[in-house]
């Protein structure tokens, strides 16, 4: 099949997620953030953040998933999401939250999708 | 996973940047054993070249790997492939391939929850994980579509006896495809959104 098909690997280095978020997990009940939830910057790295703090203000000029953000950082999604809250917090980011819950979607969602499908 | 120096880290190329008109996402699960094509049919439909997310093994690896007596820390990480379809200047549509193996449901929690739906990847070859998928998704509630990806030597099923197999309602859709074509997947993407629009057309029972 194909070589890029990998579904998982064993190395990731437990203590260096530990650092980085100075021994916090994200929560499964956290729901600020989703996969999808668009990140964008609102202020410039400064030389006194911490390095992943800054890198993700860099690197969110346009928006961006959380999925891209931990895709692009190589960081599992559970630490970006605590990195993310610390710059919500502070008022650094802004976070375009995805579509709201809901049992079903709503149509005029789907028709928009439909639509954007056709013209692939 | 690689740890990259974060004063280097690079966002996306120029040409895959999303206008600041982007203000919402939705995302659909692409689900199936290993080797069915999860990542193909990803990257078949993306607009970028797919990326991968990896999460790490939590309590859930419990009692599937078995870590008495292993001194070295380890932890596993699961790695999921995905990738990006902008539907216009405010929706983005976001496709993330995950394994349907069992071992790897802790990932759906974050995955499933305001997810549009599910497409199940399924090869003829190999049905045994497309059960234990589909009956998940079900007691989830998760609606979905079952595309069959067809292989060169994969045994020809017509879809009737497929949905017997699967033991599928009728009303769920099973289109077959190619998962290496952009219009083939473009195509289960579709059938999954008329899926999700015919469930909103009915009444709430």
């Amino acid at each position: 099949m194909n070589s890029t098909d990998r579904d998982w690997d064993d190395g990731t280095d437990p203590e260096r997620l530990y650092v980085i978020t100075r021994g916090r997990s994200g929560l499964p009940e956290q729901t600020t953030f989703d996969l999808v939830t668009l990140i964008v910057s609102r202020a410039e790295p400064a030389p006194t953040m911490q390095p992943e703090h800054a890198a993700i203000l860099r690197i969110c000029g346009a928006p961006l998933s959380v999925a891209e953000i931990s895709a692009y950082l190589g960081l599992p999604v559970s630490v970006v999401t605590v990195l993310l809250a610390d710059l919500l917090d502070e008022h650094l980011i802004e976070a375009r939250a995805c579509v709201p819950q809901a049992i079903l979607p709503d149509r005029a969602l789907l028709e928009a999708v439909m639509h954007g499908l056709q013209k692939l | 996973m690689d740890s990259r120096n974060c004063d280097t880290v690079t966002g996306p190329p120029v040409a895959d940047l999303l206008p600041d008109t982007a203000a919402m996402a939705v995302k659909v699960v692409i689900v199936g054993g290993f080797g069915v094509g999860k990542t193909t049919m990803v990257g078949s439909v993306s607009e970028i070249r797919p990326l991968t997310t990896e999460e790490t093994m939590t309590q859930a690896g419990v009692g599937v790997d078995d870590l008495a007596g292993i001194e070295r820390k380890t932890s596993t990480t699961v790695a999921m492939d995905f990738g990006r379809i902008s539907i216009n200047a405010e929706l983005v549509l976001y496709l993330f391939g995950t394994p349907g193996q069992e071992r790897f449901w802790f990932l759906w929690n974050g995955l499933f929850e305001g997810a549009l739906g599910a497409v199940v990847l399924v090869d003829t070859r190999r049905l045994e994980v497309s059960f234990e998928v589909i009956g998940r998704l079900e007691d989830r509630g998760v609606p979905f579509v079952v595309a069959v990806n067809t292989f060169p030597e994969s045994p020809s099923h017509p879809t009737e006896d497929l949905r017997a197999a699967l033991d599928l309602p009728v009303e769920v859709p099973i289109v077959a495809c190619d998962a290496r074509s952009r219009e083939s997947s473009r195509d289960v993407l579709l059938a999954l959104m008329h899926h999700l629009y015919n469930l909103s057309a009915q009444p709430a029972r």
